[in-house]
């Protein structure tokens, strides 16, 4: 597989794929004893296969909650699905039944988790756990279950896959570690994956490996893979799509060289100037002034009026639909959740 | 190792590094501790204080707390005042009326030697009361100091009270007791009290110990230490009110066990002895009738089985209030 | 691990003198150690003194304790009070109460274990109100009136079990028993086991393996529960070496004729032997209880590795 033309398994351009997964109108709430928190509000994101859509925001936006919720992974309860549709392959996913969720999870999508370290079993070898997804989707014996895992260790370049297939994950550097879960994660070859901060927890110079790595094995396989993430320099390197997520909803959503250029949403412009650049050294860092909402009690209109430094009357009544962008040069799809989304572009 | 690794050097989002801190970054400078769900943690503001109202702040909302304490308020005004429910005389006994069951006057019926067994349950609280509340302070006194010290000087002393520890670790309880009671004679209840402290120590020790050990390493500790505190002002300003919170807990419910092992040893015949009046006493008396005069047994036992559950609630009240982690 | 076990060994060496000396001390205040020897009757102080210097007892308590010592690592623990060898005693003694010892076990893990998986899945559920309410009143009654109350109901009441067991003390006769001798530990299992389940079930481990779309019951079997147990394995292995030491008060409420029947009989006829006899025995094994617990700690948690 490694050997194909590259120029062959290039990422079908948006318009002509169909989309792998749909995601309508999500709304997911957490009932618990101070009260109800409205962790998703509407979500609205589509990926196609060989895409990467990087879903953005602070904790508490809801990127994580959705991620679960499309895994079929909710702790529910508390937490509740209230409404909207999750389109897999064209198949709503909460129509089904738990055990037919249960055998997409893993074989049509997989999930990479933030910490390595405790999203692995600590007392079971990587080799048991790998080969667990052999046994369990493939019917496989243990024996040949072990010959896969070695395979997917040496696939994701861990070096003396074959001696360590036996270590137990505390043996592994936090690197080694994210690969594994990289390994486990593609071991079926899914169509989609989500990651969730996948390289949040590793050093700085682990990042960058195990993101390329990520994305050369998206590549090969051609899957679509949904990037959680708050880091926005991963996001520039391999996203195709942006989706900026911000108190439970999708508030601005364009190509990733496009939102770069100019922010259509005055929340996207806060996180895009919060970054520290070398040219302005010596200055202080800028920050979105406020807090992040309180999800028991969002405020009416524009979640984000309170922080808005351009937030006018109608703002906090009315809640901006996620309008489509457009603009001289603009090809593809560009929307935006900002009743000014004109006045922010032009800056 | 063949890691591709190109460096990422987007104009607007810099390194990778730069790019990570990015929202963390605008994260950080925007919350505040009131954003965290209320959670408030533990030694954030004062370290002892804060711990100790908030605890009791759910002490007061929750059930079980209000419940145990009850109850162990009651056990206490009749340890002190038994007349004051029961009007009889515990020792004013007649074989006549002996194994009879329920009269008016006497809801609980008579014992073997013709007793009122409900003046005798209401008496022998005093003695259970007595023996858990003196061998809890003992053990807690005891074992705190000798815990303490080991935890907070360590070396070589640490090393030999952990070997200690250890050998009375070894020894049954219960058959400790055997061993040592059956040669004291006298009815009253400090042999009892002296053996369950000595062999009781080790156990606060051990965890008041363990919290001295943490409690030394927190921050504000080794702040004090740097700036250049007395070892004794460090122990009793800084370490003591932060270690004893878990000794508080294993001492309350240390209690319970307590009251249960001095009936125990009464019913080896080697605790309480008559004409001291106690549950123990009691229910080994009742075991002989237990055919016949099944009540004989209960009313004791039962009054036994409330006090215990009675500090182990509490116990367990406590510690879930002093620990907000086990919730 | 070869070092580790060579270490612990060394430490349990003045634990092991420490407790048995604590005890052969406390025996000694005791009482006179020559009053069983002569039947019923008290010695005429002729024959008293010739005792005491047949046994050594006129010589310094711990030279006494040497010579004893000595005695045990040959495997002679002396005469108890009817003339029998003492190891005669134990050898007649412990197989009871071992079988004693292994029902309770048996008991702490199939019903513990499986009271506490269960409640910890269903935290905050009637069922496990239920549970955790009844262990805390198991915990509550002492183990005497607990088997005094089974005793009367199974036995006397009901005629389920005889009320007291014979001198085989076959394993079908120690059911009960062995029950009653769990039930503390075993509502201690409970909750152990409640709280590690409940605490594990919201690992990143376990989303992690729903996430790769294990059924329930592997995801349950495989991957909380290996984890979940690993303390309450633990508490079981150190609980054997307090158990067989517990059992005095539930041998002597059933008649049974193990270590604790040995153990009173000594006691009330003031046999230094039996007592220091048993309880360095007793010692022994909770001491490498203990070590076996440790051992297998190391077994059950590959992050912990000795050196």
């Amino acid at each position: 597989m490694a050997t194909e033309d590259p120029v062959a398994t290039e990422a079908p351009t948006a318009t002509e794929a169909p989309p792998l997964l749909e995601v309508r109108d999500l709304h997911v709430e957490f009932r618990t004893r101070d009260g109800v928190a409205k962790a998703v509000n509407g979500v609205e994101y589509g990926v196609r296969s060989g895409e990467t859509l990087a879903v953005l925001g602070e904790s508490g936006s809801g990127k994580s909650v959705t991620a679960q919720a499309i895994m079929g992974i909710l702790d529910i309860p508390p937490g509740r699905i209230t409404s909207g549709e999750i389109l897999f392959h064209g198949q709503d996913l909460l129509k089904l039944k738990e055990e037919e969720r249960r055998k997409i999870r893993g074989s049509g999508m997989a999930m990479i988790f933030q910490d390595a370290l405790s999203s692995l079993n600590p007392v079971l070898s990587v080799g048991d756990q790998l080969g667990e997804m052999f046994t369990v989707h493939r019917g496989m014996s243990r024996k040949d279950a072990r010959a896969k895992a070695v395979e997917l260790m040496d696939r994701v370049r861990i070096p003396a896959a074959k001696e360590r297939v036996t270590q137990y994950p505390h043996q592994f550097s936090g690197g080694m570690r994210q690969r594994i879960m990289i390994a486990m994660a593609m071991a079926l070859e899914p169509s989609l994956i989500i990651a969730d901060e996948p390289t949040t927890a590793l050093d700085v110079t682990v990042q960058a490996q195990v993101m390329d790595l990520l994305a050369e094995l998206q590549r090969e396989l051609n899957m679509g893979l949904i990037l959680i993430t708050h880091d926005l320099g991963v996001v520039a390197d391999v996203a195709d799509t942006i989706a900026v997520m911000y108190a439970g909803r999708i508030v601005e959503k364009a190509p990733v060289h496009e939102i770069y250029k100019a922010p259509a949403h005055p929340y996207t412009k806060g996180l895009l100037e919060s970054i520290p650049r070398l040219d302005q050294k010596g200055q202080d860092l800028f920050a979105i002034k406020g807090l992040p909402p309180n999800l028991m009690n969002i405020p009416p209109g524009c979640a984000f009026n309170p922080r808005c430094p351009m937030a006018q009357d109608v703002c906090r009544t009315d809640v901006p639909p996620l309008a489509t962008v457009t603009y001289e040069g603009l090809t593809a799809e560009r929307r935006s959740a900002c009743h000014f989304w004109k006045e922010t572009l032009r800056g | 190792m063949p890691e591709p690794h190109e460096p990422a050097e987007g104009a607007i989002a810099g390194t990778g590094a730069g790019g990570a801190m990015d929202l963390a970054a605008s994260e950080a400078t925007t919350l505040t501790p009131g954003q965290q769900g209320g959670a408030g943690g533990p030694g954030a503001g004062g370290p002892a204080r804060s711990l100790w109202s908030d605890a009791w702040r759910d002490l007061r909302r929750n059930p079980v707390f209000i419940i145990s304490g009850l109850i162990i308020l009651f056990l206490l005004f009749i340890s002190l005042w038994p007349s004051a429910i029961a009007s009889g005389d515990p020792l004013d006994c007649d074989l006549a009326n002996a194994q009879k069951s329920s009269s008016p006057g006497h809801p609980f019926g008579f014992d073997g030697q013709g007793c009122d067994v409900y003046t005798r349950t209401v008496y022998g609280a005093r003695a259970s009361v007595t023996v858990g509340v003196c061998a809890t302070v003992g053990v807690a006194l005891l074992g705190s100091v000798l815990g303490g010290l080991a935890g907070f000087f360590g070396g070589v002393w640490d090393a030999i009270l952990s070997r200690i520890t250890d050998i009375f670790f070894a020894i049954p309880v219960v058959l400790g007791g055997l061993v040592l009671l059956s040669v004291v004679t006298s009815n009253t209840v400090w042999p009892v009290i002296g053996f369950m402290v000595l062999l009781g120590w080790p156990q606060i020790s051990r965890i008041a110990r363990g919290s001295v050990i943490t409690a030394k390493q927190n921050d504000y500790v080794q702040a004090a230490r740097a700036l250049g505190a007395s070892n004794s002002r460090m122990l009793l300003r800084h370490i003591a009110p932060n270690a004893v919170a878990p000794v508080i807990v294993v001492a309350t419910i240390a209690l319970g066990t307590y009251i249960a092992l001095e009936a125990t040893l009464s019913y080896l015949g080697v605790g309480l002895k008559p004409p001291t009046v106690s549950w123990g006493i009691d229910i080994s008396a009742a075991s002989q009738y237990i055919r016949n005069a099944p009540h004989m047994l209960l009313w004791p036992a039962g009054a036994l089985a409330i006090t215990v559950l009675a500090f182990i609630m509490l116990g367990d009240a406590v510690r879930d209030a002093l620990d907000p982690k086990l919730r | 691990m070869g070092r580790y076990v060579i270490r612990r060994l060394l430490q349990m060496i003045p634990v092991f003198f420490g407790a048995t000396l604590l005890i052969f001390l406390m025996v000694n205040v005791m009482g006179d150690p020559v009053a069983g020897l002569c039947g019923d009757r008290k010695c005429d102080p002729a024959t008293a003194a010739q005792l005491k210097k047949e046994f050594g007892l006129d010589k310094p308590v711990w030279q006494q304790y040497a010579t004893y010592m000595g005695n045990v690592f040959t495997g002679d623990f002396g005469t108890a009070f009817n003339g029998q060898k003492v190891t005669e005693l134990m050898s007649t003694a412990f197989p009871v109460t071992i079988r004693l010892t292994l029902v309770a076990v048996v008991f702490e893990i199939v019903i513990g274990i499986t009271l506490g998986v269960v409640t910890g899945l269903r935290r905050g559920k009637p069922i496990d109100t239920v549970v955790l309410l009844l262990t805390l009143i198991v915990i509550s009654v002492p183990t005497f009136v607990t088997g005094l109350l089974l005793q009367l109901l199974l036995g006397v009441e009901w005629g389920v079990i005889k009320p007291s067991v014979s001198s085989e003390a076959t394993v079908d006769e120690l059911i009960v028993p062995g029950l009653v001798l769990a039930s503390v530990s075993l509502a201690y299992v409970t909750r152990l086991t409640r709280t590690s389940i409940a605490e594990n079930r919201r690992a990143d481990y376990v989303r992690t393996a729903v996430a790769k779309g294990l059924p329930r019951r592997r995801v349950i079997t495989k991957h909380l529960l290996r984890n979940s147990l690993i303390p309450v394995v633990t508490f079981i292995g150190t609980d054997v070496g307090a158990l067989m030491g517990g059992a005095i008060v539930t041998e002597r409420i059933f008649n049974i004729h193990g270590v604790g029947f040995q153990l009173y009989q000594g006691i009330l006829r003031q046999s230094t032997q039996t007592v220091v006899g048993f309880v360095t025995v007793l010692v022994l094994v909770f001491l490498v209880a203990n070590l076996i617990v440790d051992l297998l700690y190391a077994v059950l948690d590959p992050r912990i590795r000795y050196a």
